[in-house]
C-alpha cells in the first residue's frame, strides 16, 4: 500500500471515527462502507474536512446485490455506490452505503452536498429503483416516459415485458408483451477463487 | 392589459443543433431562457444491463457505441478496469499504442467538436476542413482495426494486432485518374507509421489554419465570449471534468495527475482558461489538439524503435496465436476456453478512469468470479456536464442555448448509454 492511500486510510478513521463501518483496500482502491443514518453526515464530512476534501463527487450508481456470487443473498439487497474525488489531495474513495429496506429502498439524497449527484440519483431511482428523499426532482431519467419498473433489477428480464409497435388499424404506436423470447448463448458460470488469477495460469 | 406570461418551448430531439436526441423544455421570458429541462433517455440502450449477459470480451465493441465520437477512449476504461481485477501487465509496446491511439482519438473528436460547434454558431467552413483532417485518422484506424469507428481494438491484455506495415492506397477510378490521385498516395507509401508521422508533421500548420478562421474572428468571439460562464467552485460543484473544468481555471488532467499507461514518459502541457466561458473552452480544446500532435509524434518514435508483443502471454485473458493452437494442446485448450466460455475475472470490484477528450470516462465493473461482469457501471463525463445545463444556460438568450450544448460537446451515445 503507498504512503499516500495510508494517509487517506488514517484520515479517514481519525475524521469519521465509529461512523465508518468497515474500510478496505483493495487493488490500489479504498472502499468504506457506512450506514444509512449516518450517510448524509459522513458525505458532508467527507466533502468539508480539509484533511479530506473530496470536492468532486465523480460518479454514484445503485446495485443490486441479489444474485451476487449465484447464491441466495443475506443481508440487504440494494446498495448505492459513489466514487469521490479530491482535486487538492488527488486521491478517490469509493463509498458504498446499503438501502436498509428491501421493499422500499431508501437513502438521504447528498444533492446539497454535491450537486453533480442530481442526475445520478435519478438514474438510480430510475433504474434500480432507490428512493432518495430530500431530493427535489426525483423523475425517471433515462427509460421511457411512463415506463413501469425498474430494469436494471436482477429480476427484471433483459428483453423487459412491453415491446412497441405501429399498429396500421388504429394508426398509432402501441404498447404490447414482448415477442422475443429471451436467450442466453453462454451461460453465467462462478468457478472456485483462483480460477482466473493471472498469476494462476 | 393582457396577461403575460413565461412560454415553454420544446427544443429537439430532431433540432440540428441538438447534437443527436436532445429534448429539452425551455421556459423563456421573451428570449431570455428562465429554466431548461433537457429530456434525455431517448437513445438509451441499456449497454450496462446488456453487458451483465455478456461475456467480458463481448461487450468491447459496445464500449465503442457509447461516445461514438471517441471510439478507442472508451474501449480503453472499459480494458484498464479488466486489467485492473485481473492484475495483468500489458506490454509496453501496447501501452504506448494504446496512447497513440488515444490521442488520435482525442484530435479526432476535437476536430468533430469544432465542426460542428462552427456549424451550430454560424461559421460553415469550419466542418469541411475538420473533416479533411479527420479522413487521415479514420483511415488509421481502419489501418489497425479494419473499422473506421467502431474499432473494437483495445482488448484486456493488450491491443488487438501490431500495427501495420503498409497503408490503404487511392484506387484510380472513372472519376480520378492516376496523376491525380499520385499526391494523395505519397503518404501512405509507407507504414502506418510514417503515415502518422507525417500527419503529425503537417497537424501544427492546419490547426493554425483553423485558429486564423476562428480564433480572431469578430462574429465568434460574439457568439461564445461570456457565454455560459462557469466558476471553478461550481465546476467543481456539477462534477465537471476534462477540458470543462480545465476551461474553469483548474489544472487538473488524469494523463498528468493519476498517469496511466506511459502519459508519465511522454512530454505534453495542460492548457487552461481563465474565465471558464465557452471561448475559453474552445481556447483549451484547440490547443489540448495540438499537445496531442506532440504526444502522437512522441509515440511514433518510440514504437519505431522498439518492436515487441503487444499482446499479454497470459493465456487466461488473451487467445493464444493461430499457429500455437493448431499445434499444441495447451493452446488448443485454452482457445477453446476462452472462445466458449470467456475469461473469468476474480472477484472483486474496480473503477478506472480515463482522460477521454469530453472529460472523466470511468468505469466502474464489481465481479463476482463469473465469466461475466455483475455490474458495470459507465461514468459518462457528458452526462455530469449536461446536467448542469439548466444553470449555464439560465438568464442567457435563446441562440446561446446553442453555443452552450456545443461548448459542452456532449454526445448522446453516451449520456443515454
Amino acid at each position: 500500500m503507498s504512503a499516500k492511500l495510508e494517509a487517506l486510510c488514517q484520515n479517514l478513521q481519525e475524521c469519521l471515527g465509529d461512523r465508518l463501518k468497515s474500510l478496505k483496500v483493495a487493488l490500489g482502491e479504498v472502499t468504506i462502507e457506512v450506514d444509512a443514518a449516518d450517510y448524509l453526515a459522513v458525505m458532508q464530512t467527507l466533502r468539508d474536512a480539509p484533511e479530506l476534501a473530496f470536492e468532486e463527487l465523480i460518479d454514484l450508481c445503485g446495485v443490486d446485490y441479489s444474485t451476487y456470487g449465484n447464491v441466495p443473498r443475506e443481508g440487504p439487497r440494494y446498495a448505492a455506490v459513489s466514487h469521490l474525488l479530491s482535486i487538492a489531495r488527488n486521491w478517490r474513495l469509493r463509498v458504498r452505503c446499503f438501502a436498509p429496506d428491501d421493499d422500499f429502498p431508501s437513502l438521504p439524497s447528498v444533492t446539497s452536498v454535491w450537486n453533480s449527484v442530481n442526475w445520478f440519483e435519478r438514474e438510480a431511482f430510475d433504474l434500480i429503483g432507490i428512493v432518495f428523499p430530500g431530493h427535489n426532482d426525483l423523475r425517471r431519467i433515462l427509460t421511457d416516459y411512463g415506463f413501469i419498473g425498474h430494469p436494471f433489477r436482477k429480476d427484471f428480464p433483459v428483453s423487459g415485458y412491453v415491446e412497441m409497435r405501429y399498429d396500421p388499424e388504429q394508426q398509432r404506436v402501441i404498447y404490447q408483451p414482448v415477442t422475443i423470447e429471451p436467450r442466453e448463448i453462454t451461460p453465467r458460470i462462478v468457478r472456485e477463487a483462483t480460477y482466473g488469477k493471472a498469476n494462476n495460469a | 392589459m393582457p396577461e403575460l406570461r413565461n412560454f415553454t418551448l420544446n427544443f429537439g430531439p430532431q433540432h440540428p443543433a441538438a447534437h443527436g436526441v436532445l429534448r429539452m423544455v425551455l421556459e423563456l421570458d421573451g428570449e431570455v431562457v428562465m429554466r431548461a429541462d433537457p429530456h434525455i433517455g431517448l437513445l438509451h440502450r441499456a449497454t450496462e444491463k446488456l453487458a451483465e449477459s455478456k461475456t467480458w470480451i463481448q461487450s468491447v465493441p459496445y464500449m465503442d457505441r457509447l461516445d461514438y465520437m471517441s471510439m478507442m477512449c472508451n474501449e480503453h476504461a472499459y480494458c484498464m478496469a479488466i486489467e485492473r481485477l485481473l492484475e495483468v501487465e500489458v506490454p509496453i509496446r501496447a501501452q504506448y499504442i494504446r496512447v497513440l491511439f488515444d490521442e488520435i482519438t482525442r484530435i479526432l473528436n476535437h476536430l468533430l467538436w469544432v465542426g460542428c460547434h462552427g456549424l451550430d454558431v454560424g461559421a460553415m467552413t469550419m466542418v469541411l476542413y475538420a473533416f479533411r483532417e479527420r479522413e487521415d485518422l479514420v483511415d488509421a484506424y481502419e489501418a489497425v482495426s479494419g473499422a473506421r469507428m467502431h474499432a473494437a481494438y483495445y482488448r484486456p491484455g493488450g491491443v488487438y494486432r501490431d500495427l501495420p506495415d503498409r497503408m490503404s492506397q487511392y484506387q484510380e477510378s472513372k472519376w480520378k485518374s492516376a496523376a491525380q490521385i499520385k499526391p494523395f498516395n505519397e503518404a501512405r507509401s509507407g507504414s502506418l507509421l510514417d503515415f502518422l508521422d507525417d500527419f503529425a508533421a503537417r497537424f501544427p500548420k492546419l490547426l493554425d489554419e483553423y485558429e486564423t478562421l476562428l480564433t480572431d474572428n469578430r462574429i465568434w468571439k460574439q457568439r461564445l465570449v461570456d457565454v455560459g460562464i462557469v466558476t471553478p467552485e461550481r465546476a467543481l460543484q456539477r462534477g465537471f471534468t476534462g477540458p470543462m473544468l480545465r476551461g474553469s481555471g483548474i489544472a487538473w488532467d488524469l494523463r498528468k495527475k493519476q498517469p496511466y499507461e506511459v502519459y508519465d514518459r511522454v512530454d505534453f502541457d495542460i492548457p487552461i482558461g481563465k474565465t471558464g466561458d465557452s471561448y475559453d473552452r474552445y481556447l483549451v480544446r484547440m490547443e489540448e489538439m495540438r499537445q496531442s500532435n506532440r504526444i502522437v509524434k512522441q509515440c511514433v518514435d518510440w514504437l519505431r524503435q522498439n518492436p515487441g508483443p503487444v499482446m499479454s502471454d497470459n493465456h487466461k485473458v488473451a487467445p493464444p496465436d493461430r499457429e500455437a493452437m493448431k499445434s499444441n494442446m495447451e493452446e488448443l485448450i485454452h482457445h477453446f476456453k476462452l472462445c466458449t466460455e470467456g475469461m473469468h475475472v476474480p472477484e472483486g470490484e474496480a473503477y478506472s478512469a480515463v482522460e477521454h477528450p469530453k472529460g472523466e470516462f470511468g468505469i466502474y465493473v464489481i465481479s463476482d468470479g463469473a465469466n461475466k461482469p455483475y455490474r458495470l457501471k459507465i461514468r459518462a463525463p457528458g452526462y455530469v456536464h449536461l446536467s448542469a445545463m439548466d444553470e449555464m444556460v439560465r438568464g442567457h438568450m435563446l441562440a446561446d442555448v446553442v453555443t452552450i450544448i456545443g461548448s459542452q460537446d456532449v454526445v448522446f451515445g453516451e449520456i443515454d448509454r
